[in-house]
């Protein structure tokens, strides 16, 4: 989605009103980030909006981004926001060898997470409590770090997801599901998140000062 | 009543360091351009950071996962992205040591003047808000419009022209000093002012 440098564009305050429903669409959209809206969009602070290109609108605090949205689509968190608070989201992995793909804007297939290095949600629905949290216990071999933070739940089709990589602590990119988790296990080919926003585009590029 | 109490008060968020030269979380820079140079600032801003990413050990339980063949092809790429990168940076630094920005002092009628600024956008500046910076600078109009031979020029009212360039020394370092041209520009009696 941002493939191409953006340039900055200019800020508008969001109206109380219109930023209570934002609160409510992202505490609704991700329940797990409700103990932390009073800490990403404090009351008192002033939330702005910027127009990006594509109809995309971000929203921020003083420089710092926090969601963007494609005219009424899905709320969609920044990735500054998904390293600030990685178990937050729903999320799934991809191994090492996609990791370049992806940093270069290209749209994730099924391979690349169906894989030994990937990671899906494990379907279990007793884990559904756990639900974007760390899984402590299911760090393959040979892997340090970055284990993820994926769920029990399947996700569906139109969700927003956070891609994680094989061996990184950090999240790489973040998007909407064109195909469900269990579909991507059965089908295990095809495209699973296009248009994406990714570490180095023109979002994460952007300046917000 | 009692969950406002229970709220934690202590920021809850992680602070995560971001490299200094890609900009990308420090596990990532071995997929950019500029490896070597996220390298070096690592290694001399976070120590400790740089021994986990990039000692023997980290490097070879990274590419342990990778067949040889996709090993082999990701060094091919990322050796091509170093050179892109080596290219663009080379051809930045050509434009802008080529490029002007010319500062003009236009009389408009009998001692009224404004001031118009060109070639800014060679140094990745944006017209429109720079134009607004200059409205508010100096409290006067400022704005972008287009010029003739095609490209943008901003025009403030007002002989400002040496205020401005102070404003845009301090403000923006991209543009040497040298590369400011302060013209002056006499409109002939009769002809029409541009
Ligand atoms: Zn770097």
């Amino acid at each position: 989605m941002f493939k191409k440098d953006i340039s900055p564009g200019s800020k508008s305050k969001v109206k109380s009103s219109v930023q209570r429903a934002i609160r409510t669409q992202i505490t609704t959209t991700y329940p797990l980030l409700a103990p932390y809206i009073d800490e990403i969009i404090p009351k008192k602070e002033q939330l702005d909006a910027m127009k990006i290109p594509d109809r995309v609108t971000l929203y921020l605090i003083g420089p710092t981004p926090l969601f963007f949205q494609h005219m009424t689509d899905a709320i969609l968190p920044h990735l500054k926001l998904v390293h600030r608070f990685p178990t937050c989201f729903p999320s799934i992995r991809i191994d090492r060898g996609a990791i370049r793909f992806v940093l270069s804007g290209a749209t994730l297939m099924a391979p690349g997470i169906t894989s030994t290095g990937g990671r899906l949600p494990s379907g279990d629905k007793d884990e559904e409590g756990l639900y974007g949290e760390s899984q402590k216990g299911s760090v393959g071999e040979g892997e340090r770090e970055g284990g993820g933070w994926y769920g029990g739940r399947e996700l569906e089709e139109g969700e927003p997801v956070a891609v994680c990589a094989e061996g990184k602590e950090e999240a790489c990119a973040v998007g909407v599901l064109s195909m469900g988790t269990k579909e991507v296990k059965e089908k295990g080919k095809g495209p699973v998140v296009e248009e994406g926003h990714y570490l180095g585009d023109g979002l994460w590029k952007l300046s917000t000062e | 009543m009692a969950d406002t109490a229970e709220s934690p008060a202590e920021p809850q968020s992680r602070h995560v360091t971001y490299c200094g030269v890609c900009s990308l979380p420090p596990e990532y820079c071995e997929f950019g351009g500029t490896v070597k140079k996220c390298q070096e600032w690592l290694q001399r801003n976070h120590d400790d950071m740089y021994e986990r990413l990039w000692s023997a050990d980290a490097l070879a339980a990274a590419t342990s996962s990778l067949s040889v063949d996709a090993r082999k092809r990701a060094e091919k790429d990322a050796h091509k992205k170093a050179l892109k990168a080596e290219a663009a940076e080379a051809k930045h630094a050509q434009t802008i040591s080529a490029s002007k920005v010319y500062i003009k002092r236009i009389e408009r009628n009998k001692r009224k003047y404004v001031t118009s600024v060109t070639g800014l956008e060679a140094f990745g500046l944006e017209n429109k808000k720079v134009a607004k910076e200059f409205g508010k600078k100096f409290a006067t109009g400022s704005s972008v419009s287009k010029v003739p031979s095609g490209g943008e020029e901003i025009v403030v009212q007002g002989d400002v022209s040496e205020e401005i360039e102070e404003f845009l020394l301090e403000k923006y370092d991209v543009i040497p000093e040298d590369n400011y041209e302060l013209v002056e520009h006499k409109v002939k009696k009769g002809a029409s002012a541009t």
